[in-house]
């Protein structure tokens, strides 16, 4: 039998014996000196290289206009992404020869990691937007393309079939029965998109960028400097959490107005 | 599972899928080498990608020939990617199963979730430099997260009649592992598994691409140094063939693990 559910302050507790474990162990080896601080900084090393960031420019610009200029990009890329992959995969759910010449060849450039296309990125768009942006676009792309063509699909054939008899217009059908209908599932693919998306943004910042937090982190890399390298990973893993939350409230919101 | 009957059309849409493609091909082909609207510098046309296959493969391409560098690629993501989804289904049935394990091991897990793969990559270059054991640290973190989650909301997601019955019949052990918790959690096991193996292997492409001595990412590197846009193609459809055989070998390792369920 499954375990009964612990009560809240033991549960609690065994949380709090967990993190400071696993603080500890780490704290412990950063003063041991098995290593040097440089490589392995204690937590509070890399709390005040945060915040020290927050204030002094390091490769440029501050924590924050590297952030800033990273979700320029995650923007552009995301709304790319969303402004090409809503109305393709409606068109391909409504009209099948679309989806019959779309199809195959979504689907090999579809195993092409997106980070895969950073060359092409780098020798059609240069280093400063756009190349990033096609990497963000290709992380995000399969996502809204596919929830919104399986959305469009799963639409109850009567509303289709009532529109037609009605006599609504191909573009009127489209985007009064197949768009609405397929709301909740394309909202569901908008946050797994947002979260490759911004994924393949660091990735891309990683290797074609000269602004950003992933290029923070390359620049923290060379300078050996593991505080800086890890006030990076925290910065996105913040960001990424909170777009994250934003669109689980947009979910959460459509989901009681339909009353699912 | 297609019959004799279904022969016919399987073969008409295989003949089809050929026309589409050698159309594609000549388009591509007329597009970029006889009317030039697409210039050679920015797509390569495809005899020159036949050029740029035949060279790699022959003569070899930034320190191998292209199964070399294939080899070294899936060699070492197999490795992270079973070192990682070992540990990971392991700690997260346990997480599933106990509430104490999930209760302890819970904040660290969510401290650990949220950073993406690939901004694990700089972490391991500062630590193990670019060879092999910085690959292994970055595959390992990317294929673990997944398969944790899953193993974990696998066991959780048991019906509860199934424990019940478990508990009357006494099974308990290992027994209790193997033919109740494990079977249970299988099928979110394996979506698990997918989710790792896709992120190990975008990761290691990254990773390669960042610095590497050997591998498909490092074709990438080198061609988009040398401006040699026809073996950039080359190395992209090599990750995408690599990448989509790799797939292929874990649905057919999906459906010999699971024989109960129906195809």
């Amino acid at each position: 039998m499954l375990q009964a559910r612990l009560a809240p302050a033991h549960a609690a507790a065994l949380s709090a014996a967990g993190a400071a474990a696993f603080l500890g162990l780490w704290s412990a080896t950063a003063l041991s000196g098995i290593t040097s601080r440089d490589f392995l900084p204690a937590p509070w090393d890399v709390a005040r290289r945060f915040a020290n960031l927050l204030v002094e420019p390091f490769a440029g610009y501050t924590l924050l206009q590297h952030l800033l200029s990273s979700l320029h990009r995650f923007a552009a890329g995301f709304l790319l992404a969303v402004l090409v992959g809503i109305p393709l995969g409606l068109l391909m759910a409504w009209f099948r020869w679309v989806d019959r010449v779309v199809s195959p060849a979504f689907d090999a450039v579809r195993f092409v990691a997106p980070i895969a296309w950073v060359p092409f990125a780098a020798l059609w768009f240069g280093t400063g937007i756009g190349g990033p942006v096609l990497i963000i676009f290709m992380g995000a792309f399969p996502p809204v393309l596919i929830n919104t063509y399986r959305g469009a699909k799963n639409v109850e054939p009567r509303y289709i079939e009532a529109a037609r008899m009605l006599g609504a217009s191909h573009l009127r059908a489209i985007t009064q029965v197949l768009l609405r209908a397929a709301v909740p599932s394309i909202v569901a693919g908008l946050r797994i998109s947002a979260g490759l998306g911004w994924q393949s943004l660091v990735g891309a910042e990683l290797i074609v960028a000269s602004s950003g937090v992933g290029y923070l982190m390359v620049k923290g890399q060379a300078s050996i400097s593991t505080a800086t390298v890890m006030s990076g990973m925290v910065a996105i893993g913040l960001v990424g959490v909170l777009i994250d939350v934003a669109l689980r409230r947009l979910q959460q919101h459509i989901e009681t107005r339909r009353g699912l | 599972m297609p019959g004799p009957a279904d022969a016919r059309p399987a073969l008409a849409t295989a003949v089809a899928t050929l026309a589409a493609l050698a159309a594609v091909v000549l388009a591509w082909h007329l597009f970029t080498a006889v009317w030039g609207v697409i210039s050679a510098a920015r797509f390569p046309p495809p005899l020159e990608v036949g050029a740029a296959l035949r060279q790699i493969v022959v003569e070899g391409y930034s320190n191998g020939r292209l199964h070399e560098h294939v080899l070294r690629s899936v060699g070492l993501v197999t490795m992270g990617f079973v070192l990682a989804s070992s540990v990971g289904v392991a700690l997260g049935l346990a997480m599933g199963a106990s509430r104490t394990v999930e209760a302890l091991v819970n904040p660290v897990f969510l401290l650990l979730r949220p950073i993406p793969p690939l901004a694990w990559i700089p972490l391991a270059i500062v630590w193990l430099g670019l060879g092999n054991g910085a690959k292994l640290m970055v595959i390992f973190f990317a294929a673990f997260v997944p398969s944790v989650i899953n193993s974990y909301s696998g066991v959780r997601q048991i019906e509860k009649p199934v424990f019940e019955a478990a508990a009357m019949l006494g099974v308990r052990g290992w027994r209790y592992w193997r033919e109740v918790l494990i079977p249970g959690a299988l099928p979110s096991i394996f979506t698990g598994l997918r989710l790792s193996l896709q992120a190990s292997w975008t990761t290691l492409v990254a990773a390669e691409l960042v610095g590497a001595v050997a591998g498909l990412g490092q074709i990438l590197n080198q061609a988009a140094q040398d401006i040699y846009p026809a073996m950039i193609v080359v190395g992209m459809a090599s990750v995408a063939a690599c990448g989509w055989a790799m797939t292929l070998g874990l649905g057919w390792l999906e459906r010999a693990a699971m024989p109960w369920k129906p195809r």
